[in-house]
């Protein structure tokens, strides 16, 4: 039984994922990157990872991908251009780190006895990853913190860069 | 599994959404009716099925108080005609319904609604799956169903839809910050449980453990915040028929319109039966401390108690929306972001402290 779900949602997830960049229209590519996420979160509970897979949907689908959306929708981008050579280089560079990535995923170190998850009672989930993220993963908690905080900056700045001066008043 | 355990399973689930089917479509009827006497009108009163309608004295009863008429309605969406535009995109136009008709069944999968006292003695909840971060399930799930909407908004490719859809998804994003927000001072008062029938159970002992007594702001910015997230005035941006004709579902018709409509209904139950589960003390009488009765009397009390609770916060709903008026699309975002989550956040880090200081003194 669980073999099969397995087998569904990864093809789900990955089959949804390849179309995010092959999809012409942006609205297709957010969708399909909606699935994608949705099935992510089915493969972790499938991993009995719960806590793991609501914040997938929450933070992922509930709200990135709706911001993704909403953008589009604003700007209106009903198809992208048609490729160029230089999007043609490019993807053919990103097929080649991925082959050469997913190379040594499966086939590289991927023999090796992988270490045991400890997995804590799913009662003191959201507990036990709390205090693991305050306590141990503090720096690299905070250091996520300060990158968002620089593109919240940098955001801020190329969107009054554009703004006419002519606005008087209060925005 | 068992073959007789799945059937079980399958039919508790059945149940559940007959129930919560069935509650969406008298909701519609309590809304009509909600409506006609505020506006001191009769409301639907003349629906009658054959053989029920014509019974002496009840039947008449009936009849007035308007019971066939969701049948009526049902059976309207059904048989009408399905009006297609030709200008719209076909695949997201059908899917929209559906998507934002779903998240709003799934929710109840996880919202205990009684307690029961199992072989081994302890209290158990009534419900489908007992999650222990049910709460956050809910609010995971429920934040899927903002694409029903920006969908159908965006699909139908006409103006007035897509304002909608635009504004509902703005408002939504903006109003769940807040509402997380005004969440976590209350599973902070519960020791940090997910556990929606561990939250219940720990405003059990009589009324004023109720969460609402203890935590009056955050019920209120939880209520606002409900407010905006099931669209419903004042803050249906996404409808707001005096400036958007229909808003996102203005291109809909029949039975797709339908499914927009029993969704809206669906998620104002389900959201009215999270504030009462997290602020009211879930089914827990507000006054006999520990009352209810062993067996399966009590059981049938709680869910009754839960219900009627249930019952007076939809009927809340429909008390506001006939009674104030619609908030501007800039004061929505000015409320959202300028008041309700500053206030939120405040609320947060005064309980967090306070939190912090009790359990000081209790060691």
């Amino acid at each position: 039984m669980k073999e099969i779900f397995f087998l569904i949602f990864a093809v789900l997830t990955i089959l949804t994922a390849l179309c995010v960049p092959l999809s012409r229209k942006p609205v297709n590519a957010a969708m399909n990157m909606l699935v994608s996420f949705v099935g992510l979160a089915a493969l972790f509970v499938l991993l009995e990872t719960y806590f793991l897979a609501v914040l997938q949907v929450m933070v992922y689908a509930g709200a990135i991908v709706v911001l993704f959306l909403f953008i589009i929708m604003l700007m209106d981008a009903n198809q992208s251009p048609p490729p160029k050579l230089v999007r043609f280089l490019a993807s053919f560079a990103a097929l080649a780190l991925l082959a050469v990535g997913g190379y040594y995923l499966v086939f590289g170190c991927g023999s090796g006895p992988y270490p045991e998850i400890s997995a804590a009672a799913p009662a003191a989930l959201s507990r036990t990853f709390g205090v693991e993220l305050f306590t141990k993963y503090l720096l690299p908690f905070q250091m996520t913190g300060f990158m968002l905080l620089i593109a919240m900056v940098g955001v801020i700045v190329v969107s009054r860069k554009h703004e006419p001066e002519t606005t008087g008043g209060e925005k | 599994m068992e073959l007789t355990h799945f059937i079980w399973l399958v039919t508790k689930a059945l149940l559940m959404i007959a129930v919560v089917m069935g509650c969406s479509a008298y909701a519609v009827l309590l809304e009509r009716k909600v409506a006609a006497a505020i506006q001191w009108r009769p409301g639907p009163n003349r629906t009658q099925i054959p053989i029920f309608g014509g019974l002496p004295i009840i039947g008449r009863i009936l009849t007035r108080i308007g019971i066939f008429q969701p049948v009526a309605d049902g059976l309207k969406f059904v048989f009408k005609e399905e009006p297609f535009p030709k200008h719209v995109n076909t695949f997201y136009f059908l899917l929209a319904p559906m998507v934002a008709f779903i998240p709003a069944m799934t929710t109840m999968t996880v919202m205990p609604f009684g307690v029961y006292t199992n072989e081994a003695g302890e209290a158990a909840p009534l419900v489908l799956a007992n999650l222990d971060i049910g709460i956050l399930f809910i609010l995971a799930v429920s934040s899927l169903g903002v694409y029903g909407i920006v969908l159908g908004g965006w699909a139908s490719n006409s103006k007035f839809p897509f304002l909608g859809g635009i504004r509902a998804s703005a408002q939504m994003i903006s109003y769940e910050l807040a509402m997380g927000m005004a969440l976590l001072p209350v599973l902070m008062w519960f020791g940090g449980s997910l556990n929606l029938f561990d939250i219940v159970q720990g405003q059990s002992a009589h009324m004023f453990k109720w969460t609402i007594i203890y935590q009056p702001l955050s019920a209120f910015i939880f209520l606002v915040a409900l407010f905006a997230e099931t669209n419903r005035l004042p803050f249906d941006m996404a409808e707001s028929e005096t400036d958007l004709v229909a808003g996102f579902n203005t291109e809909y018709g029949a039975f797709k319109f339908g499914l927009f409509f029993v969704g809206e209904y669906a998620h104002i139950i389900i959201g009215s039966g999270v504030f009462t589960l997290l602020f009211l003390g879930g089914w827990y009488p507000p006054f006999f401390t520990d009352a209810l009765p062993e067996g399966w009397i009590g059981s049938v009390l709680s869910v009754l108690i839960f219900f009627f609770k249930v019952l007076g916060l939809v009927f809340f709903f429909m008390w506001i929306r006939w009674t104030l008026p619609r908030f501007r699309y800039d004061q929505v975002m000015k409320l959202g972001w300028e008041r309700l989550l500053p206030l939120a956040i405040a609320n947060l880090v005064a309980y967090a402290i306070i939190i912090a200081l009790i359990a000081q003194i209790q060691n």
